[in-house]
């Protein structure tokens, strides 16, 4: 063979370390009947592929264009969500807070990083990071600020601290801008910083 | 300063965060724990590890990106070894196996043990 000798790439690439621990770990848990691939497989590919922040904008967009789904979405969260097929797996609440121009609503998860995954997927890294767990509840507005968002003095500012068992959703205000456009058209508006608060649309 | 990111790119920065994540959830949803568990051991994890930060290298804490998968999966252990279901021997020799398969699977090949 033209290729037999020593080639220090002949091999497979070493994954991370944390990655080879991670597969031990599954091996063992596969091992044990605990663990079956093709489950674990397919909550990968709905968080890589299907759920994510387009399902919240939808929704928010529906609500712009349709006052009585609006208040369904408030009153009946987890109803209307059941209903259309994005209820929590981990026997979550999602409540759904509306941004006024009296009060801009900002959502944080203190203790850990609890969020609307049914509707938002997984968060991005910045809600995760300490440095705005705790922050968004100290100095909401320089937070904000950092975002790129100056919110009047004489709108309220309340931030909502997420649990395993609630989470937050936010329902912005519709930008004038937008008004008229069918519902299609408004989901482009809809960010998902805007959905945690930490974004206007 | 919190980096202030528009829309996420990709869900995962690395595999390793994806499948590290769904065996969390794949294990809540099989009833082995429930979310609240999960969260408050989690939650305790992320607190200890920032007074370490603070403490020994006086960085400004996790941000919540591969540290905080790191400590998902210190989390999962830990719950899995109270429940003695794994055990640190078992996971280190799987390791093992795992490097030496990967060392041994010509390049291109799916890796296996």
């Amino acid at each position: 063979m033209p290729h037999d000798h020593h080639d220090d790439h002949a091999h497979s690439l070493l994954p991370p370390e944390p990655a080879l621990r991670v597969k031990a770990l599954e091996t063992l848990l596969v091992r044990k009947g605990l663990v079956d691939p093709a489950a674990v497989d397919a909550i990968i590919d709905q968080y890589e592929h299907h759920i994510g922040p387009h399902i919240g904008a939808s929704l928010i967009a529906r609500a712009w264009n349709d006052p009585e789904f609006k208040k369904q979405l408030v009153n009946n969260t987890d109803g209307i969500l059941a209903e259309m097929g994005f209820g929590g797996r981990q026997g979550e609440h999602i409540v759904v807070v509306e941004n006024t121009p009296a009060c801009h609503n900002l959502v944080v998860c203190t203790l850990c990083s609890c969020y609307p995954w049914p509707v938002l997927g997984v968060p991005p890294a910045w809600y995760k990071s300490d440095a705005y767990r705790s922050r968004a509840v100290s100095e909401p507005r320089e937070v904000l600020s950092e975002f790129g968002i100056i919110i009047p003095q004489d709108q309220k500012i309340r931030v909502w601290d997420s649990t395993a068992e609630i989470r937050y959703l936010v329902l912005p205000m519709q930008p004038k801008a937008s008004f008229g456009l069918d519902q299609a058209d408004l989901v482009g508006w809809v960010s998902r910083n805007s959905m945690i608060g930490a974004g206007l649309p | 300063m919190i980096s202030a990111e528009r829309e996420p790119e990709q869900a995962f920065a690395a595999p390793w965060h994806a499948e590290v994540f769904a065996l969390a959830v794949h294990l809540n949803e099989a009833g082995h724990f429930c979310w609240a568990e999960w969260s408050g051991r989690f939650g305790k994890n992320l607190a200890g590890a920032r007074s370490n930060m603070a403490i020994y290298d006086g960085r400004q804490g996790l941000d919540g990106s591969e540290d905080y998968y790191l400590i998902w999966l210190q989390t999962l252990i830990e719950v899995m070894q109270e429940k003695g279901i794994v055990d640190p021997e078992t996971l280190d020799a799987l390791k093992a196996q795992w490097i030496d398969a990967y060392i041994q699977t010509p390049h291109g090949h799916p890796v296996k043990l």
